[in-house]
């Protein structure tokens, strides 16, 4: 567990971002895998008095609070309306209900977790993520860098019309997951996403066209496994994260192709 | 740092740490009902109601409790002792330790949308932050399922 001097509740991002300017101030999220350092903060700092924990409708996008629990993400009607069951699948492992209801969406995001099945969803649809001082910045680009001291306030999903497809893989239920892989069909094309390959979630290049043949979708699946970087932990082997990509964007696309038919 | 919290329908005035865990602070005020068991957020022994949501007390600081309703076991005793019967007779008790933050839980399960037209499957993937060390979760799902149609038929 970690400890701290000071505790404050942010009055505004401008107060959050002065205050972590400080290397040994912190943010807090919802403080569950900060919970398991030892680290010795300086000042918390607490975003929950500034409404980010809320998902707005506007005319072309919604707009995911950095305090919006997980919980949020699985039962919300709007995400449901535009995504289908596929927020619901991404989070649903992850742990229990107790924990979703207090694991943020930008705790999830900011830590560049490998493991994170918050990233690869996101990373697979039209979004970017708004920083208080570098403003909005694309999902992969957000996600290829390392943490910093500005504050993440918001993801943007654009409502661009898009069918998605969440598939990952655990040795156990609620266990950290051993690959996970978004897939999202949208007029303009296909975006793949693979996480937890123990690293952090990462697009595939696309080079599948909208109605691909058979033997496209084969020679795509050949390219997913050459371009993407595998590595073993105690959760598999990088041979078996290679196995279960082959397989799940296989799978997305059968089902992308079968539901827009 | 000091902070008012409602718990279990008593309004409290207290100085804290800032990084004291709700889960200390509830034990220092007599709430031995909340247990931590893992350490790592996953076994959802320590599990309590805040403002009505169920809450990992270990994983959540007592100053982020401040103006807000905590609920323990022992406010909830009546709940708890109607649903432990269906647990005991179903022989779902067992050792007994899971079973407080286990009773949390179902408690704010029972107040979801349409938890009456619920599958096992809904109902185990709910319950899933609570972990029974003595295993057999078959013996919860009957109490739950013979719980739940009780409500119902006295809903009726």
């Amino acid at each position: 567990m970690f400890t701290a001097g000071n505790y404050v509740v942010a009055k505004s991002l401008e107060e959050a971002y002065q205050l972590n300017q400080k290397k040994t101030a912190g943010i807090l999220g919802g403080m569950l895998w900060m919970r398991t350092g030892k680290r010795r903060y300086s000042t918390l700092i607490d975003l929950s008095a500034l409404g980010l924990d809320g998902i707005k409708e506007t005319e072309n996008e919604l707009v995911i609070g950095a305090m919006v629990p997980l919980r949020e993400l699985e039962t919300n009607e709007t995400l449901r309306t535009y995504y289908g069951d596929a927020f619901l699948e991404a989070v649903r492992h992850i742990v229990g209900t107790q924990f979703r209801h207090m694991a943020t969406v930008g705790g999830s995001l900011f830590g560049r977790y490998g493991f994170s099945d918050v990233a690869t969803i996101f990373l697979a649809l039209d979004c970017t993520v708004e920083l208080y001082h570098a403003g909005e910045v694309p999902i992969e680009t957000f996600l290829a860098q390392k943490p910093d001291r500005d504050v993440l306030v918001a993801v943007h999903l654009k409502k661009t019309p898009c069918k998605v497809c969440y598939q990952s893989q655990r040795i156990t239920e609620t266990d950290f997951p051993v690959l996970t892989c978004a897939v999202s069909r949208q007029e303009s094309g296909w975006v793949f996403a693979i996480g937890a390959r123990p690293s952090i979630a990462k697009r595939i290049e696309n080079t599948l066209p909208y109605a691909p043949t058979a033997e496209e979708i084969a020679a795509f699946v050949a390219h997913a496994d050459e371009t993407l970087s595998f590595d073993s932990n105690m959760r598999g082997s990088e041979e078996y994260r290679r196995h279960l990509t082959r397989v799940f964007v296989r799978r997305a696309i059968g089902q992308l192709m079968e539901e827009t038919r | 740092m000091t902070i008012t919290v409602t718990l279990n329908g008593k309004r409290i005035t207290d100085d804290v740490a800032p990084d004291l865990l709700l889960y200390d602070w509830l034990r220092q005020k007599g709430c031995l009902s909340v247990k931590c068991g893992c350490e790592t957020t996953n076994c959802g022994l320590c599990t309590v109601h805040v403002d009505g949501k169920p809450t990992l007390s270990c994983a959540m600081l007592a100053v982020r409790a401040d103006k807000k309703t905590v609920t323990t076991l022992e406010g909830l005793q009546e709940e708890a002792i109607e649903f432990g019967g269906f647990m005991a007779d179903e022989g779902a008790e067992q050792c007994g330790f899971c079973n407080p933050g286990f009773i949390m839980n179902v408690l704010a399960m029972k107040e979801e949308p349409d938890v009456y037209t619920w599958t096992d499957r809904q109902i185990k993937e709910y319950l899933e932050g609570n972990l029974c060390r003595c295993t057999g979760y078959a013996g919860h799902l009957r109490a739950i399922r013979r719980y739940l149609a009780a409500r119902q038929e006295g809903m009726k």
